[in-house]
């Protein structure tokens, strides 16, 4: 691996489900150490991308790499070592119903790494601190917090074995203003400290000019425009001029029937 | 000529659907039970399985067996007193029960019970990314949620069927003695005499398939849910109508793999 060797690299990489094409050729690079915003409309490819890369679906043609390493149809051992490397924020949260919080925190300690319950228990509790929840809430059950919490406690699980790269799936969709900016923060903290890669989709643009070090634009299928965070207002691009405006009008056509 | 050619193009759509559906099961069932024999192993899932199929399946499983063998001795009865032959109403009871309405009674009520109940909870967790989360969790969802619930009903339906054995010929006691006016001790002798070991192991092994049809419907369609809540509720009900239907099926081939002659 060299020093320009990006952390997550994707060449070509194309998805169809049926007659529907969803990633028609997506390039893109993420490089160590950095933030990358993918934004794009509903149904535009952002989660079949990370989910692509996860090896959740698997690509039709394409190649994704991870440290320069081919992992566009591993499997086995190779396959669970690389998923060790990441993390992932679920934009619904995905906790674990019938397991109470401190269980879903340790999850991957005590059942992905063979950690032992006490010592995964004391993780999971750092890390409920680190996202600003007292070890009372690791005793109850997902169902008995609020959205807001769901989605710190769905980030404590995300960061509890330190990893290398974190996924954010539309970390802020379903919460407050309040709640989203605060969430914003823990994962700007949370990444920075942990010194991790991370590659989130969101259209929330608060979202992007908080934790975006990097953003690029998805639409229909393939990235339309890359960028820094700063760049962003004055791309230049009338998708992403578009879409940070949020105007009907422009060349992203929304699929709706006239009334 | 255009009749024909759309009767038999909708007979081979139904074939094509019958073989991509055998044809996705059998890619589900292989690697499905292949990780019930490699390690890791989580006891403490197959523990809490166990006594959610078996321990809280006692009440709804027994209440059929008791009414079921009550049932039983009151028309052998009806038919046997015709022909003077009431004292083999013990006989047809415990045979009755330990071949066949035992284990298929307890797999349809199960079936009901708990294959509904473990594809609603697999679809609610698909539809809701929670085995997506445990994929990024270095978690085999197979291995965590398939493996233990399929060990579960292999072991824990043999003796749960036992169980309502034992009910079973107990509620035909209890109306041979309490309402027929047979003696108890004749009325048990009987029973205990008649029965053979093949009756009832038969009777076990077909349970422990039972188990394993039942909880791999109910996987297999939890599994792969799609849609919502309505893709939920259909994965339910196709959970219950398939393996209440395999029940029938492999409770007739193994009756003509033990007692065909």
């Amino acid at each position: 691996m060299t020093a320009r060797t990006p952390k997550i690299r994707l060449a070509g990489v194309r998805k169809s489900f049926g007659a529907k094409r969803v990633l028609e050729g997506i390039d893109l690079d993420v490089p160590a150490g950095e933030s990358l915003v993918v934004i794009g409309g509903s149904g535009s490819g952002k989660s079949v991308t990370i989910k692509c890369i996860l090896g959740l679906i698997r690509p039709d043609a394409g190649r994704i790499e991870i440290d320069g390493d081919d992992v566009t149809n591993v499997r086995g051992a190779r396959r669970d070592a690389m998923l060790r490397k990441f993390g992932m924020l679920f934009q619904g949260s995905a906790l674990f119903d019938s397991l109470p919080v401190w269980q879903n925190v340790a999850f991957g300690l005590i059942q992905g790494r063979g950690m032992k319950r006490n010592q995964a228990r004391e993780i999971a509790i750092e890390k409920l601190a680190a996202v600003g929840l007292g070890p009372d809430v690791g005793e109850l059950s997902p169902a008995e917090l609020s959205g807001g919490m769901q989605k710190r406690v769905a980030l404590a699980r995300a960061i509890a074995a330190n990893p290398e790269i974190i996924f954010f799936d539309e970390p802020t969709t379903g919460l407050d203003p309040i709640m989203a900016d605060v969430i914003n923060d823990l994962i700007q903290t949370c990444v920075r400290r942990l010194g991790a890669t991370a590659l989130s989709i969101t259209h929330d643009m608060a979202s992007v000019r908080k934790i975006a070090d990097h953003v690029a634009m998805i639409y229909d299928g393939r990235i339309v425009w890359t960028g820094t965070a700063a760049e962003i207002d004055a791309s230049g691009n009338p998708y992403v001029d578009q879409f940070v405006h949020g105007r009907a009008e422009g060349p992203i056509r929304m699929q709706v029937r006239s009334i | 000529m255009h009749l024909i050619a759309a009767f038999l193009a909708s007979i081979g759509r139904g074939f094509i659907a019958f073989a991509t559906a055998t044809g996705r099961l059998a890619l589900f069932t292989g690697p499905a039970v292949s990780h019930c024999f490699a390690p890791p192993f989580y006891g403490r899932v197959v523990l809490r399985q166990m006594v959610e199929i078996g321990y809280y399946s006692l009440p709804v499983v027994g209440l059929t067996a008791l009414f079921t063998g009550m049932v039983l001795a009151l028309q052998s009865y009806t038919g046997f007193a015709r022909f003077n032959a009431e004292g083999a109403i013990a006989n047809v009871v415990v045979l009755s029960m330990t071949r066949e309405l035992g284990p298929v009674l307890a797999g349809l009520m199960v079936a009901g019970r708990i294959g509904a109940a473990m594809a609603a909870e697999l679809g609610t967790m698909r539809v809701t990314e929670q085995i997506d989360a445990l994929t990024t969790l270095s978690t085999n969802p197979y291995k965590y949620l398939i493996a233990p619930r399929l060990i579960a009903g292999v072991l824990v339906m043999p003796p749960l069927v036992l169980i309502d054995d034992v009910i079973g010929v107990m509620g035909g006691w209890i109306i041979a003695v309490y309402k027929l006016g047979f003696s108890s001790g004749v009325y048990l002798h009987n029973t205990v005499n008649f029965v053979q070991f093949n009756d009832v192991f038969s009777g076990l092994v077909k349970a422990a398939v039972f188990g394993f049809l039942i909880t791999l419907m109910g996987c297999y369609h939890g599994f792969h849910s799609r849609g919502g809540a309505r893709g939920v509720g259909q994965a339910t009900t196709h959970a219950v109508v398939s393996a209440s239907i395999l029940i029938l099926l492999s409770d007739y081939v193994l009756t003509e793999l033990f007692f065909a002659k």
